[in-house]
């Protein structure tokens, strides 16, 4: 008698704490913790708990070569709204979680992975808000980092060359930088046509729109959506390969109302006007960026384009995006190097 | 609010003593409720100190100050602050350092985002990029400050020193700017602007003001940069048709330093020994400044010359006025490889440089019809050799294209309102 009554308390105690807390999220300060969140049910292994859905972009931002896991966290019996060309509206409550991480040896996925930092963006009353938690060593805890952290990591590449990285964990400051439009603070990643491709799921493969339809964490998005395409895709065309990713890379800071648009030059899938996007535009405060260069882009001449040369580049005075990279993305400069090579004169 | 009703409480005092200490109680009551929640935190060197600065940066609550006591700073990674209403001081420019020569991470030393912010007395050394950047501020105090980069001119110093852009009501106060490879004090794109009692030494420009509407520039000494003073418009940028800019009572003296600009840039065109340029703008006055020792020319006013087909763009200066200033040695040292400007001086001047040129470009239908009265370039000097190209007579290959009488441009001064900003 004595067991039962111990198993039933175990089940009603295990089952209250399996749900999100959805006060924190909501909460006007961060907890220390990642944990007290309860996102996870196995933090280590980033087991989700079963309301926190996984799901992908199409294209991502480079982040130093760094591994990418992302949930979405809508509260029950809420669902988010689509907006045209934007982010979905989330509710109140919701969270978008992301964990940052390298594997021990890209070769061998078994063999582990070295969890860097989880990045959150939490719905409250008045808006988004961002934090970021650094996982520590032993790897089973993640702790709030206010003012950022610098992580020495390493890995084994596809090569199987060892990768070194200075890696900092963003400020909440830098959040902002990327994460800000129109003065507040904003998710860039999932707007409908971001993550309109198939995914994985515990229970089985899905289009990540209807998975959301079917999980009732959305209600409704058109079916004509114009997704951009996975820049890495050597089947696509390259013009729109390089946009796609100069969109997700660039276009968050270097649009019409980001952070970087007192340059005049706009990166983001929608600018059509060639100056803007940087064709014989000559550089307003760059300084030491241009590299003594004349042009963002010179078609023909990747060699002697302002963009190519900064993307390139690992010195903080020069190098873009300013942050979130101290390693240079070679796959996309090459790409990038194809695209402006094609460009017609 | 405070300061109105202390400014009141004199003329309270000759009326009635019994209404006046009404008044000043209430101003006192005011300050204390303002200040009941205002805190100031402290920061000293020492281990973790760029992890203590940045988080005091981040949590400190509007109404605040931060403190950075006195020592010497060696930060790897950029700061930014995007508190509004809030101080950040140091104990002094020579006492406060923060160095960023070492700096692995961030796109400039300091980065600030938010509205009502005083900065000063302290020093950014250094900085990989930009020293100090102030984004889309309404109200910024930049006072007492010092950007240096320590080796000398070089074209690997970062671009700017001071660098505010898309702001409002922007000081820039008793301030220190050595070695940018680009400009010391730059403002672009904004409004309302004060840049005074300041130093610019060893940059390319001293002090510039670009694409920018409502400046005063007043008492600063510019000396031994690539060119002293520059105000200037470029094309296809959100905020351009820069005017109204009052440049008076400055020393731009012995502008000696070799450009060192980066290649690409738009200063990189600024020869050696330049003055004052003004490009581009509309209503500008010029007065009561020294300008000497400037190898290539004292002063130089001139049309934006490069190709753009922005249609809202305007290329050509107007309305400038030049009055009452000091004129010593210039010209006497040109620097015929940078740029267009020297070199196409010196030939159509035949060698003979004059302290002021005007490169005599207006639309095409002024050629013709002549200019409005009102975009007439002015000059009221006594002692200034001037110099401006005739387009006609250019164009039709006359050879001697120029005009050197300044009293063809003598004309009455209008002067421009003086610029206030909003204090906080």
């Amino acid at each position: 008698m004595r067991s039962i009554t111990c198993c039933l308390f175990l089940l009603i105690f295990s089952s209250n704490s399996f749900s999100v807390n959805s006060n924190l999220i909501l909460a006007e300060s961060f907890p220390n913790k990642l944990s007290e969140f309860e996102f996870f049910l196995d933090a280590s292994a980033q087991e989700p708990h079963e309301k926190v859905i996984p799901y992908e972009l199409i294209s991502t931002l480079f982040s130093d070569y760094s591994y990418k896991q992302r949930w979405v966290y809508v509260p029950d019996n809420t669902q988010a709204t689509y907006v045209k060309d934007w982010v979905f509206d989330f509710p109140e409550g919701s969270a978008l979680i992301k964990t940052f991480y390298y594997p021990v040896d890209e070769r061998y996925p078994e063999l582990g992975k070295q969890l860097l930092e989880t990045r959150l963006l939490l719905r409250k009353k008045d808006g988004w808000k961002a934090v970021s938690y650094a996982w520590n060593e032993s790897q089973d805890e993640a702790y709030k980092k206010i003012a950022g952290k610098t992580i020495n990591a390493s890995w084994i590449d596809f090569m199987g060359d060892e990768r070194q990285v200075r890696y900092r964990v963003p400020n909440a400051n830098q959040c902002k930088e990327c994460h800000a439009a129109k003065g507040a603070i904003t998710p860039i990643g999932p707007k409908a046509k971001n993550i309109n491709k198939d995914f994985h799921f515990a229970d089985g493969e899905f289009n990540q729109l209807n998975y959301w339809m079917k999980r009732e964490i959305i209600n409704t998005f058109p079916k004509d959506i114009i997704s951009p395409v996975d820049w890495r895709d050597e089947t696509q065309n390259i013009n729109d390969r390089a946009r796609s990713y100069l969109d997700v890379n660039c276009g968050h800071c270097h649009s019409r109302t980001g952070n970087a648009n007192s340059t005049g030059l706009y990166l983001d899938l929608v600018e059509t006007r060639d100056i803007n996007l940087g064709i014989y535009k000559k550089p307003v405060a760059t300084g030491r960026g241009s590299g003594g260069n004349k042009y963002s882009i010179v078609p023909g001449r990747p060699d002697e384009s302002i963009l190519l040369y900064r993307m390139e580049s690992m010195d903080p005075g020069i190098m873009m995006p300013e942050s979130g990279r101290a390693l240079t993305h070679q796959e996309a400069v090459e790409m990038v190097r194809e695209w402006i090579t094609q460009l017609p004169n | 609010m405070i300061v109105a009703i202390a400014a009141s409480a004199p003329a309270a005092q000759s009326k009635n003593l019994k209404n006046m200490k009404r008044i000043s109680f209430f101003s006192i009551t005011l300050l204390v409720a303002l200040n009941l929640f205002a805190k100031e935190f402290y920061v000293g060197p020492g281990p973790d100190a760029h992890e203590r600065l940045q988080e005091a940066l981040i949590l400190m609550e509007e109404g605040d100050t931060l403190i950075i006591k006195g020592g010497y700073y060696e930060f790897e990674d950029g700061l930014s602050l995007d508190v509004d209403n809030v101080t950040v001081m140091g104990e002094g420019m020579d006492s406060t350092i923060l160095d960023f020569k070492n700096q692995q991470s961030g796109a400039q030393g300091l980065l600030v985002t938010s509205d009502k912010v005083t900065l000063r007395d302290f020093s950014i050394l250094d900085a990989k990029g930009d020293a100090l950047k102030v984004i889309g501020a309404k109200g910024i105090n930049m006072i007492n400050l010092k950007t240096e980069w320590t080796g000398g001119p070089k074209s690997t110093n970062g671009a700017y020193g001071f660098y505010p852009v898309e702001s409002e009501d922007v000081l820039i106060d008793g301030c220190v700017a050595i070695g940018a490879s680009d400009a010391g004090i730059y403002v672009g794109q904004s409004k309302n602007i004060i840049v005074r009692n300041s130093v610019a030494q060893y940059n390319v420009a001293g002090i510039e003001i670009e694409n920018s509407y409502y400046a005063d520039v007043y008492n600063n000494l510019a000396s031994h940069n690539t060119g002293g003073i520059l105000v200037f418009d470029l094309p296809d940028l959100p905020q351009q048709g820069g005017h109204h800019i009052r440049v008076f009572d400055n020393k731009s003296i012995d502008n000696d330093t070799d450009n060192f600009a980066p290649e690409g840039n738009i200063v990189g065109e600024v020869p050696r020994g330049t003055g004052i340029i003004i490009m581009a703008n509309s209503d500008v006055e010029i007065f009561n400044n020294v300008m000497s020792g400037n190898g290539t020319v004292n002063l130089s006013i001139v049309s934006y010359g490069d190709e753009t087909e922005d249609p809202n763009y305007y290329p050509h200066p107007k309305n400038i006025q030049v009055h009452g200033n000091t004129y010593g040695p210039s010209g006497f040292d040109p620097d015929l490889d940078t740029g267009d400007l020297a070199k196409a001086l010196y030939d159509i001047s035949g060698g003979n440089m004059p302290d002021i040129f005007w490169d005599g470009i207006v639309p095409f239908s002024q050629i013709i019809l002549g200019q409005p009265d009102e975009e007439k370039l002015v000059i009221d000097e006594d002692n200034a050799s001037f110099l401006t190209i005739k387009p006609i007579k250019y164009m039709l290959g006359f050879s001697n294209p120029t005009n050197t009488n300044k009293n063809d441009f003598s004309g009455e001064i209008v002067p421009l309102r003086a610029i206030s900003i909003e204090t906080f």
